[in-house]
């Protein structure tokens, strides 16, 4: 009973300060249109804001949501990769490397050595985990920040790929058309295509829902998830009770760089997309995963809704009129909302000193009737008032936000 | 009346979710006075003196200062009124001077900015000589001893003009001498008209050295007497609201056979290139207590760490039951009967973000008792074992079993780790300072506890600092200086002033063996 409410409380205040990230983003965002702009922001934030919502209700609306979903799943592995490791306190930077690998054994194998989906998905997977591991080993035995040797396997995994994949190019810079040369490796949809109205919808968005509820009870579930939790929490108490520290840092960077090396595989296999092999820059999921795990408040279940969101207005970005404000601008503003996606962590902290605060006072109150009990007794009466207490703080909270969106919609 | 008190906390209370840590307290610090502040861990005392800093505010309450009210809203505040500290672990750059420290954030500078250090160094002479507080202004904090360090850190108060003196468990650290030292000192700069509160569990220290007393008790004002109109028994007892044994009670030992020994272990140091411990060998029975005695940094903690494998043990044997575990990994060591309660619960004790049920299946959260055939968590079995311990070891905390570690006091976190240890039914427990910075009753708890242990004919290995433990506790006591054992004595016939010899490197013997 207790425990089902403070659980309750912590993914409330959770969504709470996730929303409100959100929404100071956007609010950024629009004062950043107003800057440039003042005449089209109004249309331009909410264009952003609406998403697929742009479209009137019918296929043409499903047709987007659907693409957004399937955008969502790359960036949901690798939020999923950057808060599994992120979990055993090791920053794994080198997601975007290991997406970049899973993307290019992905497409490779499917166009050059004519496998089938699931053999590409495999090796894709292990591809990002092969980098992956490699960074845990340096971390493990030679103490080499997971940071700096993620993000120059970044690069040498970057142009790797853009070398190995030049071979299975079309006259363009971009590959092959799975389909065209190996319509095996292709996801299969299993009817999902026409349900949502999109070629490109493939069992990959249901496995990928699948995976992060598999790495949420891994998390808290499992044995291994209770070492890598409490490596991650206190190493030196992790070494003191014999739990494998090198082998545990290991094996988290490799299972971090399977997801996103799976993420890629899950991605491109569905043929929406062809791998350009001129491109010099890593692409920027792996770095999208980090906000999409922190607003997602590092737990695999919220990592879904953020992942979509991320994606729902990257795509609503690409309505902005592009008449009053210039191409780059549906990037700028995402990209603020994205940015300022990291403060949730910041937000929540801010959120539990106002539930203390009340706490005290609500205690205060009490005070009286206490009094006359014991400590013990007195610990655990306050326990239970401090239930309602929580759940009126957080039912506070949002009233800023509320006024936030009220004052917008004036506007 | 009013205005002979230097500070004055009046009907302070402070609450805190789920506790009031502070339940109208009052403190009157008299001007020239030594007022020790007496209670058990959780009494209120650290928040007490967080509230003087400004760290937190209180609910209720006010504080004067020189009869005056005043308003402290951080540390610079109580800075500014006078108000100094010398914390329990000290705050000092370790690779700088003691002039340097003293100096650090009040730094004398010329017009261009450069430091003036020879006004520093003429005052810091000034106050060593007039308080008799013996420094070197040019050694390096790294260099010098604990008492030195300590006295640093007296330095750096009365150079900050401080009137207020805050000690917060200064005789921890300290050899039976320091101590002395440190009352002497204590008493000239009350002399000398400084006002001093004196944060202390030791009851003898107290009476020694301060001239009234406040006890606090679960976070209510308990009572202040004149130290010489009361005793330690009455002291104790307002403290923990019952009389407690100062002599711990134990029968006979009956060792039997061997279970840990010892062999010529060589452990290098991480701190510096030597070795910190060098050729030790000992041995420990079932059934008795051993315990390695000396002063803090005379290699008892890599010992430890080379006994239970948290280093690699340079040359030499570990040798558990008869099996040589020198190399051993350390979840073997542990399944193979040895429980350690580490030196520092927050380093390696605990993690304390995972609640406390989490943290009593540290050790064994591997077994099929906890974990079932597919690496899943047993969610019951966990809640029901995590009750029975908190049931039968006595540790409280605001919500049981799913309590944050972090949340709970530091006697009650000591006594989830001995329960954790003690119920894995150990045949050798290495308990290191097992009773560091606890209150009495839970002191007492402890003891009984190892003492439990060795009537089961387990075999205990404690590592104490503190006189009292050394000499009440143990059956057999052995001394450790500098990396090697120079003595080993009997509690029974010792004294505390040879212990205090040997621990000191003024005195040693060939150990037999």
């Amino acid at each position: 009973m207790k425990k089902n409410n403070i659980l309750k409380n912590g993914a409330v205040q959770s969504l709470l300060s996730s929303l409100v990230c959100v929404i100071l983003g956007v609010f950024i965002g629009y004062i950043v249109l107003l800057f440039i702009n003042p005449a089209g922001a109004w249309d331009a934030i909410t264009a952003v804001v609406k998403g697929f919502f742009y479209w009137p209700a019918g296929p043409m609306r499903t047709k987007y949501l659907s693409e957004t979903i399937v955008y969502t799943v790359p960036l949901l592995m690798c939020s999923l990769s950057i808060l599994f490791s992120y979990k055993v306190g090791l920053f794994n930077i080198g997601c975007a490397g290991q997406y970049v690998a899973g993307a290019g054994i992905a497409i490779y194998s499917a166009i050059a050595w004519h496998l089938p989906w699931y053999v590409c998905v495999i090796l894709a997977a292990l591809a990002g985990a092969v980098l992956g591991a490699l960074s845990g080993a340096l971390k493990a035995y030679r103490n080499v920040n997971e940071v700096i040797s993620g993000i120059m396997l970044n690069w040498i995994g970057l142009y790797a790929v853009n070398m190995l994949l030049s071979k299975v190019k079309s006259p363009t810079a971009e590959t092959f058309h799975i389909l065209h040369k190996n319509p095996s490796a292709l996801i299969p949809s299993m009817g999902l295509d026409a349900l949502f109205n999109y070629k490109y919808f493939t069992i990959a968005v249901p496995m990928a829902i699948l995976i992060a509820i598999a790495i949420s009870i891994i998390l808290n579930k499992t044995k291994f998830g209770y070492e890598l939790r409490a490596t991650g929490n206190n190493k030196n108490a992790a070494k003191y009770c014999g739990m494998k520290e090198k082998q545990n840092i290991i094996i988290t960077l490799l299972i971090s760089g399977a997801l996103a090396g799976l993420g890629a595989a899950l991605f491109f296999l569905t043929d929406i997309k062809q791998w350009e092999v001129t491109q010099s820059s890593v692409p920027s999921m792996g770095f999208n995963g980090i906000a999409a795990a922190f607003l997602g408040c590092l737990d695999p279940i919220g990592s879904i809704i953020s992942s979509f969101f991320i994606q729902h207005i990257t795509y609503g970005g690409s309505h902005v009129n592009l008449d009053t404000y210039c191409s780059q601008i549906s990037d700028l503003i995402s990209s603020i909302i994205i940015y300022l996606c990291g403060f949730v962590l910041f937000f929540r902290y801010f959120m539990n000193t106002r539930i203390a605060r009340a706490d005290e006072r609500k205690a205060e109150r009490e005070k009286e009737d206490q009094a006359e009990k014991e400590l013990i007794a007195s610990e655990s009466a306050a326990a239970e008032i401090a239930e309602p207490v929580e759940e009126e703080a957080a039912s506070e909270s949002p009233l800023p936000v509320s006024e936030n969106t009220d004052g917008g919609d004036e506007k | 009346m009013e205005e002979q008190f230097a500070i004055e906390m009046l009907n302070i209370t402070k609450i805190f979710p789920g506790i009031i840590a502070n339940d109208n307290i009052t403190l009157q610090l008299k001007k020239g006075e030594i007022h020790a502040l007496l209670g058990e861990n959780g009494a209120g005392k650290s928040t007490l003196m967080s509230v003087l800093f400004g760290l937190y505010q209180p609910e209720h309450g006010i504080i004067k200062k020189d009869g005056v009210e005043v308003k402290i809203n951080d540390p610079n505040d109580a800075n500014d009124l006078g108000i100094g500290m010398v914390h329990q672990h000290f705050k000092l750059v370790e690779c700088f001077t003691v002039l340097d420290n003293i100096i650090l954030g009040v730094e004398p500078t010329s017009k261009g900015g450069f430091l003036k250090k020879e006004d520093a160094r003429t005052k810091v002479l000034e106050l060593s000589q007039k308080y008799g507080l013996m420094v070197d202004p040019d050694a390096v904090i790294e260099d010098i001893t604990v008492g030195m360090q300590q006295r640093t850190e007296i330095l750096k108060m009365l150079y900050r003009d401080n009137e207020i003196l805050i000690f917060d468990e200064p005789t921890a650290v300290l050899t039976p001498q320091e101590i002395d030292e440190l009352m002497q000192i204590m008493k000239n700069l009350a002399a000398e008209g400084k006002s001093i509160l004196f944060i202390s569990h030791k009851l003898n220290e107290i009476m020694a050295v301060a001239d009234r007393c406040t006890v606090l008790r679960k976070g209510k004002y308990i009572g202040t007497v004149e130290t010489k109109n009361t005793t330690m028994e009455e002291l104790s007892s307002m403290m923990v609201g019952r009389n407690v044994n100062f002599h711990v009670e134990k029968e006979k030992a009956t060792p039997g056979e061997v279970v840990l020994e010892v062999d010529n272990l060589t452990v290098a140091s991480k701190v510096h290139k030597n070795n910190a411990v060098k050729n030790v060998s000992f041995n420990v029975r079932a059934g008795e207590i051993v315990c390695i005695a000396g002063i803090d940094g005379n290699g008892q903690t890599e010992l430890v760490y080379g006994i239970t494998g948290l280093e690699p043990a340079k040359e030499g044997h570990v040798i558990l039951n008869g099996k040589d575990i020198t190399k051993a990994a350390i979840r073997k060591r542990s399944t193979s009967g040895m429980s350690h309660i580490p030196e520092d619960r927050h380093k390696h004790g605990l993690v304390l973000d995972y609640s406390l049920e989490y943290n009593l299946i540290l050790q064994t959260y591997f077994t099929h008792d906890f974990t079932n055939e597919a690496g899943f968590l047993k969610r019951k079995p966990i809640r029901e074992y995590a009750n029975r311990l908190i049931e039968m070891y006595d540790i409280r905390s605001g919500q049981g079993a799913i309590t944050s570690a972090r949340s709970m006091s530091g006697g009650n976190q000591q006594k989830a780790i001995i329960a954790r240890e003690i119920d894995k039914n150990p045949d050798l427990l290495v308990a290191v300072q097992p009773t560091r910075g606890l209150d009495v009753g839970a002191i007492e708890y402890i003891h009984k506890q190892l003492i439990n242990l060795r009537n089961q004919g387990k075999a205990v290995l404690l590592i104490s600092l503190e006189l009292d433990e050394v000499m009440d506790v143990p059956d057999r006591i052995l001394v450790m200086y500098e990396g090697e054992i120079v003595g080993e004595l009997d509690p029974k016939t010792t004294t505390e002033e040879e212990l205090g010899l040997y621990m000191a490197g003024a005195k040693r013997d060939e150990v037999a063996e």
